[in-house]
Parts: structure tokens; C-alpha cells; sequence
């Protein structure tokens, strides 16, 4: 994994601070060419990795790739699935099990045969690897070289201890996409212990990791140790830490920690992710 | 270690069980569904023993206490049942279906002494909390008005029914979003008594309201505006937020970012006059095992610890989910006069 990463929530109105931001956000990035000229921002200043929600617009992002190849031949993309809240706002509306007929390709019961199968027979793995290839449709021709589980499902089967599910979304990863599997998650030790325990060694791990200890889940001290002493690839996230924290500070503390492979940032101007280039560079460099 | 056992694993249902799962100070003794779905893939995958039958897991299981998350027209049988059986009950909102349901089940779990809470999880989330804290101080003054709000993009086309569409179940807007904006009015401000000129619309569902609209009147007399709708798709998820003007000032919050104006000097510590911005970065306490936000994390561990005796059950009671029923009731009949 390349040192910096490029994230998406600017694009998609997700502020974790402001409401007022987040509808800003929305109205500047409205049209795709207003995507696409800041993406084309951060490829200038050397980051060719973006780290992205499968979002449907995510998908018209995917078509201007897929038709600049020359343009784009070093761009890589590390999808983040599912867009958690098209589930959360499915669920409130049609109930899990309609959600999950809304949401899994072809008619369940009928033309599908490993859909319909896996449903009746309740083989939930299956069922899991058809919503993972529903979601990595909008992705083909595009390199993909890691495959990210979101953080409200990561944690939700972390709590609910349905780690045959975690393995399972690696497995399929590895397997059926010839990439890697990363896991986006708010309690990264509680993770790392129990992806080792399913015999995921030097798991990747995508975590909340800031000065300001914000959403470190278990305290910034433990995270600190875990970083220290335990063998994973770690991506720090929120390293601003909902923006708690300046940026100069907040680059230098996780450029301080022992461990971390990546960082990942979004910025919604030219300026902004400029500064947050150089200065990952600046601390990397001291 | 406090047993624990959940009755509904829907959407909330899951989500409580999944941070239980994850508490250190609990033990999930058994989960009860009657969908074969969902009781199928948590018996093939999670530890945690299942049931399909609520009454045979309180018998086999033993627990402490119950999250009750199952569709509110359910909530006063099952309630009363654990309380009569002398069990802890945490419970989804809204609370009953019938203002006299949830006072007979206030009364009952304070009569036997058991912890009662209902799951209004703004109370948790630390920008209403800095708001309760400067109504309660006076920090405003004299209240002139509020406006309570809340919208997202539940329902944005007509669809299939569920028990969410059905209002006998306690589907619809009011019950399901409005709720959330009048029990943190009846909470900050005072407990809604009146309502004037109360619209439910009907957007895209056929048989229940997309949106809520009325003028509120509190037990203190304070009026304010309601505004909630669930059929905005200009947000991305659910959006709450109050607006409070007093002679002092004036509060702008929503779950991220508090925003206080003070006309002059005199004002609280950490505060200046003019406007003041706080962000839920610097009003929220860390938790333990965060999933979806740390008010779900905290309303949990509230309850764990007031169960352990560690913290008194003086937040989120039936009975203030009590007063929502009663002002959701007010509105309904408001509207259909």
C-alpha cells in the first residue's frame, strides 16, 4: 500500500463535525466533473490510491477511469463496502429480511440458483459473496488491489462475535478478486485480537488513529501499545480527528507512531491536499 | 456480570446486541426472534444461545435483564411480564402505544424497584447534553422560543408495507422519528402539553404520516415549533437538531456541532459573547466498543451500570418515555380535529 491515501467522505456530504459543512460539501461537489477535477488535484501532488464507499456515484466516477486508461493507468482504487447507510436506511424502512431482498442481484427465490439456494439452506457466506460481487459490479476494468470492509459491518460482527464472517469476507476477497482483504474498524485491538484468532496473520487494519483520541475505542494508550508491539498493517484514519486537531500537529503524531503503513485523508481543495502531502512528507522525513 | 438477554433482533435489536456482545461487564445469556433468518444466522455464527420463544429463554436463560426490541404495539405485554417477573428492562422507543399502557408500566417497574430505560439515545450524545446543561442553569434566560426538527431519507417513494407503515403497530413518522424531537423538548425544556394546528402528511406511505408538523405548548408554558419529516432526501441520514431563543441568546445544536450566542458578556465559563461553536469532538467521552456513534455505546452502559448500582436510573425512564407517548398522543389528536 502506497503511504498516503485518498479518501471520498468530502464527496459524499460525510462531516463528521458539521451538518452545515456536510450540505456544504454537497452542493460544491454536485456534479462528478467537480469529483473527478479534485481527484485529478490529489494525482498531481503523487497520490494514486482512492479509498472509496461503494456509493452509486462512485460507479459514474469508475466510467471516467475505465475511459482514460492512458490517464489513469497508475490509479488504483480501494473499495470500502457497503455505503453502510442505503442498508441502515433500507433496514428502517423494509426490515432486515426485505432488505436483503432489495439488495441481493437477481430474484432470490427463482432465477438466482446459488441465491435462492443459499437462502434457503441459510449458508449466510453465500449469501455475503453475492452482496460483495453486487457491490464490486461498478469496479470491473478498475485495479482493486484491496477490498475494504466498512466499519459499521466490521464492528457489528465483531460485537455480535460472527467471526466466520470476517474470514469469510477475506476468503472471498482473496479468492474471487486476487486482491486483499482490509478491514475499516473503530476498535482495532478488539479486531486484531480476533481476526489472529481466525488465522488472519498481518491483517490489514483501518482505524481511527489521532491525537485528539477520538473514536480510538479502548484509549489511545492501548492503541499506542497495539501499534508498538502486534504485527498488522495499519492505515490511520480521522487523523485529524473530526477536525479537533491542527492539521501540522495532528500529521506529526501519527507520523510519530511506530507501525503505520498508511495514511488516509480527504481534502476537498487544491491547497488542502497539498499541505497534507507535504506535510506527511515533511514528518516522515524528520 | 450482568445477564442479559434481547427480545427483537431487528435493526436496533441487532445493534444492542452487538455492543453487549462487547461489554465486559455482561454476559448475553440468550437473544429471542421470530425470524427464521435472523435467529438462523446467529445461531450458526455467534455464541450467543437463541430462542424462538420469549417465555421458554426467561425460563432456561435466567437473565438480570431484558432489551425489549420489538415493534412498540408489543412493548407494554412483554414489559410487564419481565417486571412481574422482577427483571431490569431496557426498552426501544417509543415507549407504548397508549398513554395509560406506559404510566401502568412506570408505575409498576418503580413500584418493584427495577431499572426502566427507553432507548432515546440524543440524550447521550454530548451536544444535547451541553444544551440541557445551559437551560437547566438559565444560561439563556428567559425562554422565547424553540424549534425542535429532524429529518432523512426513510421513506422516498411509495413501497411495500411493513409494521413500520402500519400506525396500530407504531409506525410513521411521529411515532418512529417526531418521537426523537419531542422527548428531547419534553427533556430541555419542559414536558409538552398542548398542541395547535398539528399537520401528519402522508408524503408516499398510503396509511401512516411522512411528516409532522405543529405548534407545541409546555408544561412551563414555553412554545415552540415542531418540523420533522422522513421523506428529505437531501439528507444523507437522519439529521435532529433544536434552535432554543431566550432573552440572553441563543442555541443552534444538532449531534455534531453546538453553536451558542450570547448577547452580552454575562455568560457561562468557556463561553463569550457573540457566537461560540463546540464540536461533538470535544463534548463526547470515549467508549469502550463504539458502533454507529457513542450515544448507542453509552445509553448501554448507562443501564449495565444503573443495573450494577453504579449510577442512579434517572435518565431515559418509562416514565419520561411516558411523557413522549402522552405529547404523541397530543399531537395525534390535535391533527385529527
Amino acid at each position: 500500500m502506497e503511504r498516503i491515501l485518498y479518501g471520498d467522505n468530502q464527496f459524499f456530504a460525510v462531516n463528521h463535525i458539521s451538518d452545515s459543512k456536510s450540505r456544504e460539501q454537497a452542493i460544491r461537489f454536485k456534479n462528478n466533473d467537480a469529483i473527478i477535477r479534485t481527484l485529478d488535484y490529489a494525482i498531481d501532488a503523487g497520490i494514486t490510491t482512492f479509498m472509496c464507499t461503494t456509493h452509486d456515484r462512485i460507479a459514474q466516477i469508475c466510467d471516467v477511469i475505465r475511459a482514460n486508461p492512458e490517464k489513469y493507468k497508475d490509479f488504483k482504487i480501494y473499495p470500502c463496502m457497503p455505503y453502510a447507510h442505503k442498508y441502515a436506511n433500507a433496514m428502517t424502512e423494509l426490515g432486515i429480511a426485505g432488505t436483503i431482498k432489495q439488495y441481493v442481484p437477481g430474484n432470490l427465490f427463482g432465477t438466482m440458483f446459488k441465491g435462492g439456494k443459499a437462502f434457503i439452506s441459510k449458508d449466510y457466506v453465500s449469501i455475503m459473496e453475492l452482496l460483495i460481487d453486487a457491490e464490486m459490479k461498478m469496479f470491473k476494468g478498475v485495479q482493486t488491489p484491496v477490498i475494504f470492509l466498512q466499519n459499521v459491518i466490521t464492528d457489528l460482527l465483531l460485537g455480535l462475535g460472527m467471526v466466520d464472517l470476517l474470514k469469510g469476507f477475506h476468503d472471498h476477497v482473496v479468492k474471487k478478486y486476487n486482491a486483499e482483504a482490509g478491514f475499516i474498524t473503530m476498535n482495532m485491538p478488539k479486531l486484531l485480537d480476533t481476526l489472529e484468532g481466525v488465522g488472519i496473520t498481518n491483517p490489514i487494519i483501518c482505524a481511527s488513529i489521532n491525537k485528539a483520541d477520538f473514536r480510538m475505542s479502548g484509549g489511545q494508550a492501548l492503541y499506542e501499545k497495539t501499534l508498538k508491539e502486534r504485527k498488522f498493517r495499519a492505515i490511520a484514519m480521522q487523523v485529524l480527528g473530526g477536525g479537533a486537531i491542527a492539521p501540522k500537529e495532528a500529521i506529526e503524531y501519527v507520523c510519530g507512531l511506530p507501525n503505520i503503513e498508511s495514511i488516509l485523508f480527504g481534502a476537498s481543495s487544491k491547497g488542502n491536499i497539498e499541505n497534507t502531502v507535504q506535510n506527511i512528507h515533511f514528518f516522515d522525513g524528520k | 456480570m450482568v445477564k442479559v438477554a434481547l427480545i427483537g433482533a431487528g435493526k436496533m435489536g441487532i445493534s444492542h446486541l452487538a455492543i453487549l456482545g462487547a461489554h465486559p461487564d455482561v454476559e448475553v445469556v440468550g437473544v429471542c426472534d421470530t425470524s427464521k433468518l435472523v435467529v438462523g444466522a446467529l445461531q450458526k455464527y455467534s455464541p450467543f444461545p437463541c430462542f424462538t420463544d420469549y417465555k421458554k429463554m426467561i425460563k432456561e436463560a435466567r437473565p438480570d435483564a431484558v432489551f425489549v426490541a420489538v415493534p412498540t404495539k408489543f412493548h407494554y405485554t412483554f414489559v410487564k411480564e419481565l417486571l412481574n417477573e422482577n427483571i431490569h428492562v431496557f426498552t426501544e422507543k417509543p415507549f407504548c402505544l397508549s398513554s395509560d399502557e406506559g404510566q401502568e408500566l412506570a408505575e409498576l417497574a418503580e413500584s418493584k424497584n427495577r431499572i426502566n430505560q427507553v432507548g432515546y439515545h440524543n440524550k447521550f450524545i454530548g451536544t444535547f447534553k451541553e444544551v440541557k446543561r445551559l437551560i437547566e442553569n438559565k444560561s439563556l434566560g428567559e425562554i422565547q422560543h424553540f424549534v425542535g426538527e429532524a429529518y432523512g431519507p426513510v421513506v422516498l417513494k411509495k413501497k411495500q408495507d411493513t409494521w413500520r407503515s402500519d400506525p396500530s403497530e407504531g409506525g410513521g413518522c411521529l411515532m418512529d422519528y417526531a418521537s426523537h424531537v419531542i422527548d428531547l423538548i419534553n427533556d430541555i425544556l419542559a414536558p409538552v402539553t398542548v398542541s395547535q394546528g398539528a399537520l401528519l402528511k402522508s408524503l408516499y406511505s398510503t396509511n401512516v404520516d411522512d411528516a409532522v408538523y405543529a405548534l407545541l405548548g409546555l408544561e412551563n408554558n414555553t412554545t415552540g415549533v415542531l418540523s420533522v419529516n422522513w421523506s428529505d432526501e437531501t439528507y444523507r441520514k437522519m439529521s435532529t437538531s433544536i434552535t432554543i431563543m431566550g432573552t440572553k441568546g441563543k442555541i443552534v445544536s444538532d449531534a455534531n456541532e453546538l453553536k451558542v450566542y450570547f448577547k452580552d458578556k454575562d455568560c457561562p465559563e468557556d463561553y463569550s459573547k457573540g457566537w461560540n461553536v463546540k464540536y461533538i469532538t470535544d463534548l463526547t467521552e470515549q467508549v469502550d466498543f463504539y458502533l454507529r456513534g457513542e450515544e448507542y455505546s453509552a445509553q448501554i452502559d448507562y443501564f449495565v451500570k444503573a443495573v450494577l448500582g453504579k449510577v442512579p436510573n434517572t435518565i431515559n425512564t418509562f416514565r419520561s418515555a411516558w411523557h413522549t407517548d402522552r405529547a404523541i398522543s397530543i399531537i395525534k389528536m390535535n391533527a385529527k380535529n
